[in-house]
């Protein structure tokens, strides 16, 4: 005799653990099987785009900071490099490579919680403590320049807010020593454990097309078999003077675009952003960061879109000015709110508790997702 | 890898009057003006042709121009008549490594785009953002909700304070019966 089976509904958060944040999931299941995801955001919507247009152009900059509250610098970074483009402005070699190297210092700090949240939904809590000690060490080189620990409000149009501490050089270089020998021990830890690749490896996998389609962009991409880095294909700042490689998934330990090879890309990009540090950190000319910051910021009418590669990928910035001291309009494309969007692509098919992995192998910060 | 220009002119020759014009005068990038009963069609083309691949959509984002006429209320706040809301999508091409901007705008009393959810997966949450907090509908989208703000916002508030990112939006009083301005 057949039995009838039903489907049915199971709200996934929006206070719940592995969400990373208030983010409810309409899970449509049968049994253990996913069949459907609905995702339903906004609880964290505070109308950044509209408080952006009633503040002047340097007075959105804190306000940035709070998209992605985990990477705070790249945040900064973009919303700079629009504007600047919006004037016409070059600024300062000394404030590329604090840029450069600030935004990489967030890289590892922000793919520090990453791998360690990912981790710790699939039970393992040990890697997310080792992580998040060295993290410290970041946040304590950050926190000396510009005194905070989360929400930075360092770079600024045309410059930055402070020149660095004295000691910066110094500690940035002990930290690349410390951390090089870390990165093996997390692999050694997490990466090539036993346990945690049969959670990851061969689920929830995203072909490189499906990808491309959905937009969606940062290791989520290049987990899939792709060197797309807008580091390199579109370069901004000083990037294009250092030499680095690209991590992409390679299907190691099962296929490409699998839950591993995400987790395995953002491993390996430490390790690129090291080396990054490495080569900047020597050659930091001499010079004013506050040289070319403009006492009053007017740019002409126009339209302006740039984008940087954020740790979760491409975050742009598209403003357009009417001439005012005010952006007439600011749209942020986020790269955690295009990413999230795949996630019911992923889904579907796998089991409930694969949910928690594939949402941990993308990355999602709320901040950026609601705005 | 091609520039604006040649592929304005490859728009032009292939679609026509469709193709409003390029605007090379703003300072950073030239933007294309379509017309919106066609921006499905132009955009299967951009993305299918051989010179072009046209294969992600980065950004789509709708604006409220406000370049209608503007009416004083009583309360000191202004009414925006007339005039036209736009999409601004700009595009990218992995392989070929050229971007492009186009532009679609349509009048402020009667906002239809064509969605090209079916061309790029990313517009279909781009497009529902543009919905909620500009009010522009995509026809032939799949899947039409708010997305930011609360699904029930229309039935507690009035018609001028439905889409938060228009210029003459005007915060509610009430919201199931919480105050809006705290």
């Amino acid at each position: 005799m057949q039995l009838k089976t039903e489907s049915m509904t199971l709200n996934m958060g929006p206070q719940h653990p592995s969400t990373h944040g208030v983010l409810r999931l309409e899970l449509e299941i049968e049994g253990e099987l996913v069949l459907n995801v609905i995702p339903h955001l906004g609880y964290l919507h505070r109308c950044f785009e509209k408080h952006a247009e009633a503040m002047q152009y340097n007075q959105v900059v804190p306000y940035t900071d709070r998209l992605d509250y985990l990477a705070s610098i790249g945040n900064n970074f973009g919303y700079a490099i629009t504007v600047e483009k919006l004037l016409g402005i070059k600024v300062p070699e000394r404030v590329e490579y604090i840029r450069v190297i600030m935004a990489e210092l967030q890289r590892i700090a922000s793919h520090q919680v990453a791998l360690g949240s990912n981790g710790a939904d699939l039970g393992a809590f040990t890697p997310f403590l080792y992580l998040f000690r060295d993290r410290e060490h970041i946040l304590s080189i950050i926190e000396e320049t510009c005194g905070a620990r989360m929400l930075y409000n360092y770079i600024w149009v045309g410059g930055l807010s402070h020149d660095v501490h004295p000691d910066f050089v110094f500690k940035t270089k002990e930290f690349v020593e410390y951390y090089k020998p870390m990165i093996v021990e997390l692999d050694n830890l997490l990466s090539y454990n036993k346990i945690f690749i049969e959670r990851t490896a061969n689920v929830g996998i995203l072909p490189l097309d499906t990808a491309i389609n959905f937009g969606a962009s940062g290791p989520t991409l290049r987990g899939s078999g792709i060197k797309f880095d807008l580091r390199r294909d579109d370069p901004y700042s000083i990037y294009d003077r250092f030499d680095y490689d690209i991590p992409f998934g390679q299907g190691l330990q099962g296929t490409v675009g699998d839950c591993w090879d995400r987790y395995y890309v953002r491993v390996r990009e430490m390790e690129q952003s090291l080396k990054i540090i490495e080569q900047a950190i020597d050659q930091i000319p001499e010079g004013d960061v506050k040289s070319a910051i403009p006492k009053r910021i007017k740019p002409p009418k126009g339209t302006a879109y740039a984008r940087v590669e954020n740790p979760r990928g491409e975050l742009g910035y598209f403003i357009i000015s009417d001439g005012n001291t005010n952006p007439f309009r600011v749209k942020v494309r986020a790269p955690s709110f295009v990413n999230l969007e795949v996630l019911g692509e992923l889904c579907k098919g796998n089991l409930v508790s694969d949910v928690v992995a594939i949402l941990g192998s993308i990355d999602i910060v709320l901040g950026e997702v609601d705005r | 890898m091609k520039n604006p220009e040649e592929i304005f002119n490859l728009l032009k020759e292939k679609f026509g009057d469709s193709i409003l014009g390029i605007d090379k005068d703003t300072p950073t990038e030239a933007i294309i003006s379509i017309n919106p009963g066609q921006i499905h069609r132009v955009s299967k083309f951009l993305r299918e042709n051989e010179e072009l691949k046209f294969d992600s959509l980065m950004c789509l984002s709708g604006v409220d121009d406000a370049n209608g006429e503007k009416i004083k209320e009583e309360d000191g706040s202004e009414i925006i008549k007339g005039g036209t809301l736009s999409v601004y999508y700009h595009l990218h091409s992995v392989d070929l490594k050229h971007k492009i901007t186009l532009k679609v705008s349509t009048p402020r009393e009667d906002p239809k785009v064509e969605s090209v959810e079916n061309i790029w997966k990313s517009a279909n949450w781009h497009e529902r953002e543009a919905f909620d907090l500009v009010g522009i509908v995509f026809l032939n989208h799949p899947d039409l909700r708010r997305i930011l703000m609360p699904y029930d916002w229309d039935e507690f508030t009035e018609e001028i304070s439905r889409h938060p990112l228009r210029k003459d939006y005007k915060n509610p009083e009430f919201y199931q019966g919480m105050k809006v301005p705290y």
